[in-house]
């Protein structure tokens, strides 16, 4: 198998050719979600990398989610809201902003690069921004390579 | 067990395109507890539907996943499929292959790849449902309508005649609001009284309407269909039974106050009727100003009112309304002039705003409806009209267009030029708009007909010179600057909200924006509810609005006050928070992240070992909870569960991302 040599911190590791991420997104119902309908309503085409959970806001989101997903081996854990201010349960995004301003602290600590986990806030309006999240993110988590650090077993 | 059947639809092509049905399909077989799987061409169509139906009972399935289109579009659909086929209509689960897969995806294998997972994760997530019901609970059959203004009065009006009670609560002592103290209305010239007067006798008349004018809102506790609300009924000092309105009290009254109707251009008495047709007609004692609450002695009123109407020892009084809806139409407030320094209002007395215009040129005003300078009484010769003063600038932090200006500067021009026919009138604009119906036309009457000069630009300064004012502008169509020597200059002024907007929209619990204007439950589609329920907006306190909008944005707000209160009950969210009180500490982290006051605490008591122990723990109102879930995370127990989307399910979503 052909492999290209990627470098993080600490034993280098080897990433596959062709490989793809995993990236899995945690989407509120009336904002990111909608916004992820909208790329699709829209075609705006972004790579297959993303699986998405849908919870009514992003302040139901609890840390736990995200840890678990890197634990199972997620290469990239997407938290996404209504933008401040628009949230429609009006505070549950400030909540999520943070929770999440603690985690990305703890992810730090648990040895996952932060890089890995993203929050960002997309509108029900912004098909546009969702596909282009999707592009980026999924670019610079192929460039970090595969989750490795707190993988359980396979 | 659970017995799942899995559902894929095609959507024609939109999905099939890009999915390979037939392997999702065989996927969806080995996948835990799943036990049918059939695939449509149109899930959502009567067949597609007659289809899962039939599969439900003839598998005996207990759980259904959809693998179609977005939730947002089809699960209220299929929950609707569930419910006529015996299931519980929340046993469902929707995957997303459409919007979220086959649309934004276009290599066929990752696209099927993709397709299998999300079907996955759905067959895990479902396998955690369990029933879930909506509890029902009465509709109060009253509205309050906060505000008295034209907005509050078409409100009240409606809901009254559509056979509900409403109380009316407004703040000053009189129905009216600003449309009072408008002279003329544009496009018709109606004369504004003329036309508001009768309403505010018929809202105050009607025998559905309860009107407590010289009262404020004080507290909101409840939720839709059944809110407490309390209103201080503020002291008048006078016996509103006995008063007659006859007058005599306030031509004795020796103390002058400038009256706030006519802005300051004509004096009241410290006990006053604000403006003759004033609803209710009765007088109210302004204690700021009495000299009997100031110094201790004068008491005339009280000797001249042969009503023995006049209660010095008169306090506020606290009422409390039972009431399944409430309308918000508190209006505006023109906006603050002091920021506009270059135009030397407040300290040049013949720099005026378009309110007090209004005032000037009213039969009933202090000049008896002459055009006259307030600072000489001279008649004016030379009159600037200055538009978008707290409008469309964004140097004074106001970006909005407030709307009404363009049109009511034309409305002045017009009457100017027809009550002063040898006089100048110029109107400095950045832009007409005249988007209404006969607003053009109007504009074009007022520049053609009438002969107001319109110039296009902005002044940059007003200042006296003797007893003229002089206007530094620039007229940007011809690129040149302009000096007017003018005898008398009117800032067309912007609407703000109210100063106290905010306060009032927390002690509601509903939204507002960075000016302070109520928000909207969405901007096209539910532009008269806010995201609490059962709370409506009307007029201007939701935004700039002139009057045929407000009325319409009133009537609205009725109609669905009148569709709630026409309800026998109301259901609550079924996925909604729930506590585990077995495992709940009491510590209420939960109470204070919830948006919607819906957790409170509760005493429990129990018996442990033999033992009576009581607890705190908290509880859940279910007809307030919106099932947003911000109270889960920060449950240091794990005690509380958000139904439909407990933690259970949505790791066992996490999990399935990985077969």
């Amino acid at each position: 198998m052909a492999v290209t040599e990627h470098k993080t911190e600490g034993a280098p590791a080897v990433t596959p050719a062709g490989w793809q991420p995993k990236i899995v997104a945690f989407c509120c119902n009336w904002c990111s979600y909608a916004g992820a309908d909208l790329a699709g309503t829209s075609r705006l085409a972004y790579p297959p990398t993303v699986r998405i959970i849908r919870v009514p806001c992003s302040g139901r989101i609890s840390p736990r989610f995200v840890i678990r997903a890197f634990q199972r081996g997620a290469d990239g854990v997407l938290v996404a809201g209504c933008h401040p201010g628009d949230c429609h349960y009006s505070t549950g995004n400030y909540y999520a902003r943070r929770r999440f301003l603690l985690a990305r602290r703890f992810i730090e600590y648990l040895g996952i690069e932060p890089e890995r986990f993203w929050v960002k806030w997309i509108s029900g309006s912004e098909g546009s921004k969702f596909a282009q999240v999707m592009r980026e993110m999924t670019e610079a988590v192929t460039a970090l390579g595969p989750n490795r650090k707190v993988r359980e077993a396979e | 067990m659970p017995r799942i059947g899995v559902f894929v639809c095609w959507c024609g092509s939109n999905i099939a395109g890009t999915v390979d049905i037939a392997r999702v399909v065989e996927a969806a077989k080995d996948m835990p507890h799943v036990v049918y799987v059939e695939d449509n061409k149109y899930t959502c169509s009567e067949p597609g539907q007659a289809s899962l139906r039939a599969s439900v009972e003839e598998h005996e399935l207990d759980r259904v996943v959809v693998a179609a289109c977005s939730p947002r579009m089809h699960e209220p659909t299929f929950r609707k499929t569930l419910e006529t086929a015996g299931l519980n209509n929340y046993l469902l689960e929707v995957a997303n292959l459409r919007e979220h897969c086959s649309w934004v995806h276009s290599d066929k294998d990752d696209g099927t790849e993709k397709a299998i997972d999300l079907v996955r994760m759905a067959v895990a997530k479902v396998a955690y449902h369990e029933p879930l019901y909506s509890l029902s609970f009465p509709v109060t059959k009253r509205a309050v309508v906060i505000g008295g203004g034209i907005a509050g009065i078409q409100a009240a009006l409606d809901i009254a005649d559509s056979g509900h009670e409403v109380v009316l609560v407004e703040k000053t002592p009189t129905l009216g609001g600003r449309m009072a103290q408008l002279d003329k209305t544009f496009p018709t010239m109606d004369c504004s009284a003329c036309i508001l007067t009768p309403k505010m006798v018929d809202a105050a008349q009607h025998p559905n309407i309860t009107l407590m004018a010289y009262s404020e809102v004080e507290r909101l506790d409840g939720y839709v269909g059944n809110f407490k609300v309390t209103v201080r009924q503020k002291a008048r000092s006078v016996d509103i039974i006995k008063c007659t309105g006859c007058g005599i009290c306030f031509e004795k009254c020796p103390s002058k106050v400038p009256n706030e109707f006519d802005l300051g251009l004509a004096d009241r008495k410290a006990i006053y009727v604000p403006f003759p047709q004033a609803v209710p007609n009765k007088a109210t004692i302004d204690r700021e100003h009495c000299l009997y609450y100031t110094r201790g002695r004068c008491r005339v009123c009280e000797r001249v009112c042969e009503a023995g109407a006049i209660v010095f020892d008169q306090e506020d009084e606290l009422v409390e309304i039972e009431a399944g809806a409430v309308v918000v139409a508190t209006g505006y407030e023109q906006f603050d002039h002091s920021v506009y320094g270059e135009y030397g209002y407040g300290k040049i007395p013949d720099v005026i705003t378009g309110l007090e215009f209004e005032r000037l040129v009213n039969a009933s005003g202090p000049t008896e409806g002459k055009i006259k300078r307030p600072s000489d009484g001279k008649v004016p010769e030379t009159i600037v009209f200055i538009k978008c003063v707290g409008s469309r600038d964004e140097s004074k932090g106001v970006g909005y267009c407030s709307r009404t200006c363009c049109m009511y500067t034309a409305k002045h021009a017009l009457q100017t030029r027809e009550k002063l026919p040898g006089s100048r009138v110029l109107v400095y604009y950045m832009d007409v708009r005249t988007a209404g119906k006969g607003y053009e036309e109007f504009y074009k009457r007022t520049t053609e007909e009438y002969g107001a000069t319109y110039v296009r630009g902005r002044v940059s300064r007003v200042y006296q010179k003797g007893d003229k004012l002089v206007v530094l502008g620039e007229d940007t169509l011809l690129a040149r600057p302009t000096i007017v020597e003018a005898d008398l200059v009117v800032l067309a002024m912007g609407m703000a909200a109210n100063e106290g907007a905010g306060d009032l929209a927390r002690l509601l619990g509903i939204s507002y924006d960075q000016h302070n204007f109520l928000t909207e439950a969405h901007p096209k589609l539910r532009p008269v509810e806010t995201n609490t329920a059962g709370i409506f907006l009307a007029g201007s306190c939701q935004g700039p609005k002139d009057i045929p909008d407000t009325v319409a944005q009133a009537s609205g707000s009725a109609a669905k006050v009148a569709a709630l209160l026409s309800r026998e009950s109301l259901q609550t969210e079924a996925q909604i928070a729930n506590v585990n009180q077995e495992l709940c500490s009491g510590c209420l982290w939960c109470e204070t992240t919830c948006p919607y006051k819906a957790i409170s605490a509760k005493t429990i008591t129990e018996r442990v070992h033999g033992k009576e122990v009581t607890r705190t723990v908290a509880e859940v109102n279910p007809s307030l909870c919106h099932g947003c879930g911000a109270c889960l995370p920060a449950c240091r127990d794990g005690a509380m569960n958000l139904l439909g989307f407990t933690h259970q399910q949505i790791l066992a979503e996490v999990e399935a991302v990985w077969r």
